[in-house]
């Protein structure tokens, strides 16, 4: 698709979407059977899965702490994720999400008790349609709990863009290629940062706002992520007092 | 980088100091180290500085050919950035394949000079489909003092302002300046103890729960920005860091880029 026109009529994004609307969204937990833990999520047209192995032994040896447990994020795109085929694999782009990603996550886990052990996240993008970092990081944070990870917080990701000199939530495919700025934002309940990237052109101004609307948006996923494990949660609960 | 050796005494020293608003070296918050910048040291290159920022030492060559545009980007030349931490730049660097640490400072310097649009990238189209410029610029680091960031996006930005295209070289005309258009500059700030402190060294980089870099243009508007490192920051440490480091990048610019 090229360019269009215009991004945002009568106040009305393309999709259909208010500026400061997210995607649809869905969290389905506890997903993958060899997994600790895991969650699918579908985020706009972005399919994500992730899983949790850990805490457990460190290989290679030598990667091990001796005071915390270490946090690993691996960040893949499938092959078929994209319009054009990827060469499968890690490249540049997914070496930098998967430690901005992992950055994002480790602050709010508690690694100090599990020393000399490993948590390992994984996340493969199915299908990719603008803010896979975001998905990619609300479907682990789940996972994370779904693992029985202690954390002092769940993380929440979306994305904060700017179209046609005007700031939208949550960018789509066509807002993310042809905007004029993305800044994916991650937060933890309370509201603090722990991913923050920006490229584009913002003024300090439009920084602000943004980061207020990232924010918000955030607090909505929020409640989804927990809903989304109180449902599984209860329903085991429930199976469990049937038997 | 952040996993240098230090003893935890003198870690514990640097962050009790922040928190009496005080750093090892003396300097305020907002002090960058002693910053020079030299131009043209290599001759064989397009474009080049050398960038001393305290005890850390950055050599920036950009090399200009001709090449074939991406299929999507017919009309407009191409910016290639890569980093590398060799081990002749710190005991902690080892050699091999670059990892996330060069990875990511590579494509946040990159960010920097694509996203303020600093390269006015359709004037170096030569034959749209087939011949445009491609611009190739390659940070070396030669002494790791702290904040590679900074020091690696200032070389990168003020060997392209000394760019010129080889046309003559290649029979495509006369040699010509870069078509630059503006002059982005990226500020590093740290979060220790409380504290935020701008150009963290070695030491403090060390201590640091975090790193934020920012990077704004002429304007003053943000080109790009970047968290890096695991301790959170809340929204009013957030908007005071961009505040600071737009502020710091001006002076910057003023004092050593102008062109």
């Amino acid at each position: 698709m090229s360019k269009p026109e215009k991004f945002i009529e009568d106040g009305i994004r393309l999709d259909g979407r208010k500026f400061d609307e997210l995607r649809p969204i869905k969290f389905e937990v506890g997903v993958l059977n060899r997994a600790d833990g895991s969650c699918y999520l579908e985020m706009g047209g972005n399919k994500v899965v992730a899983a949790v192995y850990g805490p457990r032994e460190v290989h290679p040896r030598h990667m091990q702490k001796s005071t915390t447990a270490i946090v690993r994020y691996k960040y893949n795109m499938a092959s078929f994720s994209v319009e054009d085929r990827k060469r499968p694999g890690p490249d540049r782009r997914s070496s930098e999400v998967s430690k901005v990603s992992r950055q994002a996550l480790e602050p709010v886990i508690f690694v100090e008790k599990y020393p000399r052990s490993a948590i390992d996240i994984f996340v493969e993008v199915l299908q990719a349609d603008a803010g896979t970092r975001a998905a990619g990081i609300n479907a682990a944070s789940v996972a994370l709990a779904d693992a029985g990870i202690p954390m002092k917080s769940l993380v929440s990701a979306c994305a904060v863009g700017k179209v046609d000199d005007t700031l939208v939530l949550d960018l789509n495919k066509d807002e993310d290629n042809y905007g004029q700025a993305d800044m994916p934002v991650a937060v933890t309940q309370n509201g603090n940062i722990t991913l923050l990237q920006m490229d584009g052109h913002l003024t300090s101004d439009e920084f602000k706002i943004g980061l207020e609307m990232a924010k918000k948006g955030c607090a909505d996923i929020y409640q989804m992520q927990k809903a989304a494990l109180m449902a599984k949660f209860s329903k085991s609960a429930e199976a469990e007092s049937n038997e | 980088m952040s996993n240098e050796i230090m003893s935890e005494l003198r870690k514990d020293y640097i962050y009790n100091l922040a928190i009496k608003e005080e750093r090892v070296d003396g300097r305020g918050f907002k002090d960058y180290r002693e910053l020079v910048i030299e131009t043209g040291i290599i001759n064989k290159a397009e474009g080049s500085a050398r960038v001393r920022l305290g005890k850390t030492e950055v050599v920036v060559g950009v090399k200009i050919q001709p090449g074939t545009p991406f299929p999507d980007t017919p009309d407009k030349g191409v910016i290639i950035t890569s980093l590398e931490l060799i081990p002749l730049a710190s005991p902690e660097f080892e050699s091999g394949p670059p990892r996330e640490d060069a990875i990511e400072l590579a494509r946040v310097v990159d960010r920097g000079i694509r996203e303020s649009g600093s390269i006015d990238l359709s004037k170096l189209c030569v034959e749209a489909g087939e011949k445009v410029w491609m611009v190739f610029i390659d940070v070396h680091v030669l002494d790791d003092g702290g904040n590679i960031m900074d020091a690696a996006s200032l070389g990168a930005i003020a060997a392209l302002l000394t760019a010129k295209l080889p046309a003559e070289r290649y029979g495509l005309g006369t040699d010509a300046d870069l078509p630059m258009r503006d002059v982005p500059v990226a500020v590093t700030a740290a979060l220790i103890g409380g504290a935020i402190v701008l150009d963290p060294s070695i030491e403090e980089e060390a201590v640091a729960g975090t790193r934020m870099t920012v990077i704004s243009n002429q304007e003053g508007a943000l080109s790009g920005m970047q968290k890096s490192g695991t301790a959170p920051l809340t929204t009013e440490q957030m908007n005071y860091i961009v505040d600071i480091a737009i502020e710091k990048a001006k002076e910057i610019r003023e004092k050593f880029l102008e062109i």
